[in-house]
């Protein structure tokens, strides 16, 4: 499961089909992106950190024991904004700074 | 099929963290060509494509290269090549300085000096570590790098390895590259065994799903020596997640235990793999699930645990945040991960010399492709990515002499580009997938996967031969609908290929030298006459079997 994309967000771009690590996903008669295989996604998120329109989510399969919760990525500058969604609410924020490391 | 011919003085296979310092290397100290082939987007690809937060491998102040060396030949049980160990830990420091002069975070104290974690790792940020080097390499002018292009199999003529041959992912075109030298960096090999999420999620694994063992592949089918496969990597990671452990375990310190509260980890030993047999011991004494203690860390460790995740495995954090159950108060349960072969982290790959240079000439080796250095980790591939430079261009010096130039596909190119387009189209009764799961069912059953406890028998690998070897066979039958399903069939080749050589390095050590990693059921204790490496060279028509003395460091 790994990556869901929303192909009415989906401008046709093509960054994410070009950066994924594993040629996983393609564009359909539509020029819309979508995920060819499934299965296959390292949920790796390099996809979504392409993406100019915020059409990837990050999901956690209920097979991983997930219940609905997905990751957006949104850019500020060169930080990321990771926000965690249930059903159309936020749950929760996280600002990610290149510049800070990690501290263990 | 279209084709191309690209001609360079050097041929880089992988553009993942040595294959990228290689290329730098190459570039900013002289004017030969360069090419860099690589399957996906030098920017994301192979292992460290989410990030990574700490350098495992880094000599901090009042130790030397050789402590490094030591610990790295302890926890591998004395298998290691000492002398390739000590070339990479004398530049550790100095591929760190020089990464993080180029953009990498690395955490620092108020006097500017590197923070640790325990004596030989740094914390870092490192979620774009690949980005860092991908620019690097891209502003290198006598660089070129061709992305999407999976390439199968090496070029060889009369005994000289002379280039690679493969195919664009994306627009079909069948490509030739020739060079004096090859450099093999493509990274290990994931997906042989059944993985811990094997119904919907299979990729969700710890090591990168892509690296498909096609630098062991293609080495073993031209005839290269590969050593110590047998010592295989399983890694003790977050249930379900497959995220690394080590940012919580050395990072808060915290212990193993198990599910009556016992730390356990001093029972079997604290080397890597002892810490993963503790696990599956505890688990099979019905004392599980085990967990690493994360109860009680205060808000703001969460917090920076949070983040710490999302710098390297997104996933985690996910996890964390949908299940409510944060690591404050519930401790994280651990599992053990299927196996994998990866020089990076064990012994396992070509075996090379100091130069870096394969058996077969012409081709060199860095990173998790190359063998005898376990523990190298990123540091440790940058290094040998430089060390390998250097090689080639030794090499070079006496073996530069131009090719004749010529359009012409050779021969073997031809025949190349006929094998890709018999499969392209080719109405099989089975696909990739289908065989794949095939595989990773015989490797877990009976070649030491999760389903045993990583314990095999000789009577087992020989079920498990006979199955690849019917699985080399049907291989060629399968249905290929497109190019992402050719590229699905050499995967699976590779992964086939791998899984082949590594039974025979299994069957071979007949003695248990590390628990999980290599566990005997027919042997189960240390041998020593079993003080050697292992080794294997496939002729053709099987799988030839050889034993080599260890080498200390300052030994030739
Ligand atoms: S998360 Fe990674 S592997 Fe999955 S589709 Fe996106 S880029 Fe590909
Ligand atoms: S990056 Fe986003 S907008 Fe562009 S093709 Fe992919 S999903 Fe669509």
């Amino acid at each position: 499961m790994g990556v869901v994309i929303d192909q009415n967000k989906c401008i046709g771009c093509g960054s994410c089909m070009r950066i994924c690590p594993g040629n996983l996903i393609r564009t359909n008669a539509e020029g819309k992106a979508y995920l060819k295989k499934e299965r296959d996604c390292w949920s790796c998120t390099s996809c979504m950190k392409e993406c100019p329109v915020k059409a990837i989510a990050l999901v956690l399969s209920p097979e991983m024991g997930g219940r609905g919760a997905k990751f957006v990525i949104s850019k500020k500058e060169k930080k990321i904004c990771w926000t965690a969604y249930r059903d159309q609410e936020v749950i929760r924020e996280i600002i990610t700074d290149p510049e800070e490391s990690n501290k263990y | 099929m279209e084709r191309i011919i690209i001609e360079s003085d050097v041929l880089i296979i992988g553009g993942g963290t040595a294959g990228c310092y290689a290329a730098i290397t190459l570039g900013e100290r002289t004017d030969l060509k360069v090419a860099v082939v690589e399957k996906a987007d030098i920017r994301r690809s192979g292992c460290l494509a989410a990030g990574v937060n700490a350098l495992n491998a880094y000599i901090t102040k009042g130790h030397q290269p050789i402590d490094y060396v030591r610990y790295a030949a302890k926890d591998a049980e004395g298998i290691v090549r000492e002398d390739l160990l000590l070339d990479i830990c004398e530049r550790l420091n100095h591929v760190t300085e020089d990464l993080e002069s180029r953009g990498l975070t690395i955490l620092k104290d108020e006097n500017g000096e590197y923070v640790s974690r325990g004596w030989r790792n740094l914390k870092i940020n490192g979620e774009n570590i690949k980005p860092i080097l991908a620019k690097e390499v891209r502003c290198q002018k006598n660089v070129s790098v061709y992305e999407h292009v999976n390439v199968t199999d090496l070029r060889y003529e009369s005994d000289q390895v002379s280039g690679a041959y493969g195919f664009g992912i994306g627009d079909g075109i069948f490509y030739e590259f020739r060079a004096k030298a090859v450099l093999i960096a493509t990274g290990g090999a994931a997906g042989m065994y059944r993985p811990n999420n094997p119904e919907k999620d299979p990729h969700q694994m710890w090591y990168c799903p892509f690296n498909t063992g096609a630098g062991y592949s293609m080495g073993i089918l031209a005839g290269a020596e590969m050593t110590t496969f047998e010592m295989r990597f399983i890694a003790l990671r977050c249930k379900d997640t497959i995220a690394p452990t080590g940012t919580i375990a050395q990072g808060i310190g915290a212990k193993q235990i198990n599910a009556a509260d016992e730390v356990y980890e001093e029972k079997y030993g604290l080397t890597t793999s002892e810490r993963l047999w503790g696990t599956v011991s505890e688990n099979l004494a019905g004392r599980g699930p085990c967990y690493l203690k994360t109860r009680g860390i205060d808000s703001a460790h969460e917090e920076d645990l949070y983040k710490a995740y999302l710098n390297m495995a997104p996933l985690q954090t996910l996890k964390w945040i949908d299940s409510e159950k944060n690591p404050s108060r519930y401790d994280v349960e651990i599992e053990g991960t299927e196996p994998y072969v990866t020089g990076g982290h064990t012994g396992s790959g070509y075996w090379i010399d100091r130069e870096r240079a394969t058996t077969l000439k012409g081709l060199f080796a860095a990173g998790d492709v190359a063998g005898g250095a376990p523990q190298k980790y990123v540091t440790g591939a940058l290094a040998e990515g430089e060390i390998a430079a250097e090689g080639i261009l030794r090499y070079l010096k006496d073996h530069g002499s131009v090719e004749k130039k010529s359009t012409a596909l050779s021969r073997q190119a031809k025949e190349k580009k006929e094998e890709y387009e018999t499969y392209l189209g080719q109405n099989g009764i089975f696909s990739a997938e289908q065989l794949e799961i095939r595989m990773q069912k015989l490797m877990d059953e009976y070649a030491g996967g999760i389903k045993t406890s990583y314990q095999y028998s000789e009577a087992g690998l020989k079920v498990a031969e006979e199955g690849i070897d019917d699985l080399l066979k049907e291989w060629k039958q399968i249905s290929v609908t497109d190019i992402d399903e050719l590229l699905a069939v050499y995967e699976l080749r590779d992964r086939l290929v791998v899984s082949k050589v590594l039974i025979h390095h299994l069957r071979e050590r007949k003695e248990t030298r590390w628990h999980s990693f290599q566990e005997n059921a027919d042997h189960r204790e240390k041998d020593t006459q079993y003080e050697c490496y292992i080794n294997s060279v496939y002729t053709g028509e099987g799988v030839r079997m050889l034993r080599r003395k260890l080498v200390k460091a300052g030994e030739e």
